[in-house]
């Protein structure tokens, strides 16, 4: 789950991480009041989970409430990448001395956290590792014994951060370590980390991925949930229970499996059909959940057919079929259905469906067929 | 031959009771035909569930069984501590089916096991299991559709995947010698590395298929390897051509970040290892018949 900066910046408090006064507003009104507290110059920054605000005329200075007014007026509402701008994050303008970077993630092949420090932040850290990788001080950092500030204090010297910065960058960063394991982030990353011309080390940005799998020992997270995703199917889809994932195509597609479901989408890409959705709906199948992921499909005003991919496995495929008739007769459908049943018990599965096949329920044998004939369906 | 698992090994299931997820996969790998000789349960130790001696400990039911592997499907939040108990007692191989176990401690675990227990080997966590076609069956594969007596090894990041490769090979003759489900998350015990190489050591293993998906660099590591020092021939298919940057596809572990883990570089990367890269998983067990048929 990605959280937005204004959250960002709040989970990144709990670990004692400095930031910027500030508060979220969702008004113009709202945002002269938070910029009132924060005290002027503030910076008025959109609320949206793409990198690229500010080039987007995303993030404005303000000297004034009548500036607030004018930039707050403007931001809200603006598109950035096609995600619309809800909320706003006013906070006090740091004056900045110098811009970092940090941030911590797991290096996947070494099976190791991976620290990266950068005396050049501000900018996107990918361009830096492209054209200037040796501005990157990398840390591998062993996740048995993790990060003390000994070690965080020499890699901070490594990174060649100024003077008047080393102690309390190092402090940081071990917050943000701590921040990264304890609060189990897939990615913790501050850029720019800055010094300002007081001399005070803060977190000006704040980009947070939690890891989905430790929801269990964060009920603070429950907060997040609400602010999510902003697209209603996935909404739809979550309530639900279900791994869903929106995409802009016309065929809907229910899949068994993380694997089969993405090689589902594939193969509807390969004979020139377009998927609408990612949906997994795991090993049970059972007309519940088949049901839950109809009405979810058929919620969604683009999808033109179904395409319902069933491989059994330890489910077997005439459980499955019942499942399909089942749920057919709760959800009144918009789309045709063409499902692809095969596997264990793929026989009966079958028999089982046959009197209940139409031009509105179809079946073919292999996954291509199938595929074409949805996209077909799905075109016409 | 088979690689890892065979009609020698001697399971213990973790964390059994007679509504766990545990028995009921335990008790379908015992009618397989695997020896599962012990259940763990620190309430239950002494105790006996349909025929499984059950022990407080796995070091108990090490020592009273001589259990070689463990099998574990226990909630996200007690798994990391298995798998540890499971290495400690001195299981050299342990399967952990459980999915949603975080990121972080799987790290932890991860290394702890590299640096306190070199002589354990993790399969997972989430991941179907393995089987060895007639011999021995971890997880949750269903036996049915595997046929024993090779030439093929499968080894896989995806469960259905997995299943559907089982199948279409064995409806047409063609048995496996083992197949692997390693699973989707970011930090898998076991990588496809360690298969290809254990496949290209068993002389039963004629042919390998790998079935991999977006996500991390392992595909990519794997055509190295490959090129580097297999001799049999693989063929691949990988998962996720269409998948969108920045979104996990189900898996924890598929999640295209920038420009690295897209599907389209591993396949790249697969083929100019040597290695046949299907479109679609069919197409890959299609060219797997073709290729048994070939080598005779």
């Amino acid at each position: 789950m990605d959280l937005y900066e204004y959250q960002g910046k709040q989970y990144f408090r709990r670990f004692g991480i400095p930031t910027s006064p500030g508060g979220v507003a969702d008004t113009v009104d709202e945002a002269v009041t938070q910029a009132e507290q924060a005290g002027y110059p503030v910076v008025v920054k959109a609320q949206v989970k793409v990198g690229g605000r500010g080039k987007a005329g995303g993030i404005k200075l303000a000297a004034d409430a009548e500036e607030v007014r004018q930039h707050a007026g403007a931001i809200l509402g603006m598109d950035i990448k096609g995600h619309t701008v809800h909320r706003l994050w006013v906070e006090h303008a740091s004056d900045i001395a110098k811009e970092y970077y940090a941030s911590f993630t797991l290096d996947r092949p070494a099976k190791l956290h991976l620290g990266m420090l950068s005396a050049t932040g501000g900018v996107e850290i990918e361009e830096v590792a492209a054209t200037n990788p040796g501005a990157i001080a990398r840390l591998s950092i062993d996740p048995v014994t993790g990060l003390d500030r000994a070690a965080a204090r020499r890699w901070v010297d490594e990174a060649d951060l100024d003077e008047a910065a080393r102690d309390q960058a190092a402090d940081l960063l071990v917050q943000l370590y701590t921040c990264y394991t304890e609060g189990d982030c897939d990615l913790a990353e501050i850029n720019p980390l800055i010094l300002t011309t007081e001399g005070r080390v803060h977190a000006l940005d704040a980009k947070v991925t939690l890891d989905d799998n430790a929801r269990f020992r964060h009920p603070e997270w429950e907060e997040y949930a609400a602010t999510e995703t902003e697209d209603p199917r996935e909404r739809m889809a979550h309530e639900r229970g279900l791994n869903y994932i929106g995409l802009e195509g016309s065929v809907g597609i229910i899949a068994n499996g993380a694997g089969l479901a993405m090689s589902t989408l594939d193969v509807v890409n390969q004979v020139g059909g377009r998927a609408a959705n990612f949906l997994d709906i795991g090993g049970g199948a059972n007309a519940d959940v088949m049901a839950a992921a109809l009405e979810v499909i058929n919620a969604d005003p683009s999808v033109k057919a179904i395409f319902v991919n069933i491989f059994g496995g330890i489910t077997r495929v005439d459980e499955v079929a019942k499942g399909v008739i089942e749920a057919l007769q709760r959800v009144d459908l918009r789309s045709p259905i063409v499902l692809r049943l095969d596997g264990t018990n793929a026989e009966e599965g079958r028999s089982l469906l046959a009197p209940h096949l139409s031009d509105r329920l179809l079946a073919e044998p292999t996954m291509l067929e199938a595929a074409r004939r949805v996209v077909t369906l799905a075109g016409a | 031959m088979s690689i890892f698992v065979d009609e020698t090994t001697k399971v213990v299931v973790q964390g059994i009771s007679p509504t766990s997820q545990g028995l009921y996969h335990g008790l379908r790998n015992r009618a397989y035909g695997t020896q599962v000789v012990a259940g763990t349960n620190p309430k239950r130790g002494g105790a006996e569930i349909e025929g499984i001696p059950v022990f407080a400990t796995v070091a108990e039911a090490v020592a009273a069984t001589g259990a070689t592997a463990s099998f574990i499907s226990v909630p996200p939040p007690h798994a990391a501590a298995a798998i540890l108990e499971a290495a400690a007692a001195g299981i050299s191989f342990v399967v952990c089916i459980t999915e949603g176990i975080p990121a972080q401690d799987e790290a932890v675990t991860y290394n702890r096991l590299v640096q306190e227990f070199g002589g354990t080997r993790l399969l997972g966590p989430n991941c179907p299991g393995i089987i060895s076609p007639g011999k021995c069956n971890i997880g949750i594969t269903s036996g049915d559709i595997a046929l024993p007596g090779g030439p093929v090894g499968i080894v896989s990041r995806s469960g259905t995947l997995t299943y559907q490769a089982l199948h279409e090979l064995s409806q047409q003759g063609v048995g496996q010698t083992t197949c692997v489900g390693i699973g989707g998350d970011p930090v898998p015990g076991t990588n496809f590395i360690d298969c290809l190489a254990a496949f290209q050591a068993d002389p039963d293993t004629k042919a390998v298929m790998m079935i991999g998906e977006i996500g991390g660099s392992e595909e990519e590591r794997a055509a190295q390897y490959i090129a580097d020092h297999m001799t049999k021939p693989v063929v691949a298919y990988v998962a996720g051509v269409t998948a969108p940057p920045g979104r996990k596809m189900g898996h924890a572990g598929a999640i295209i970040s920038g420009s690295s883990g897209t599907a389209q570089a591993k396949m790249a990367a697969l083929s100019e290892a040597g290695v046949e890269v299907a479109q679609n998983q069919t197409e890959a067990g299609v060219r797997m018949v073709e290729l048994v048929k070939e080598l005779g």
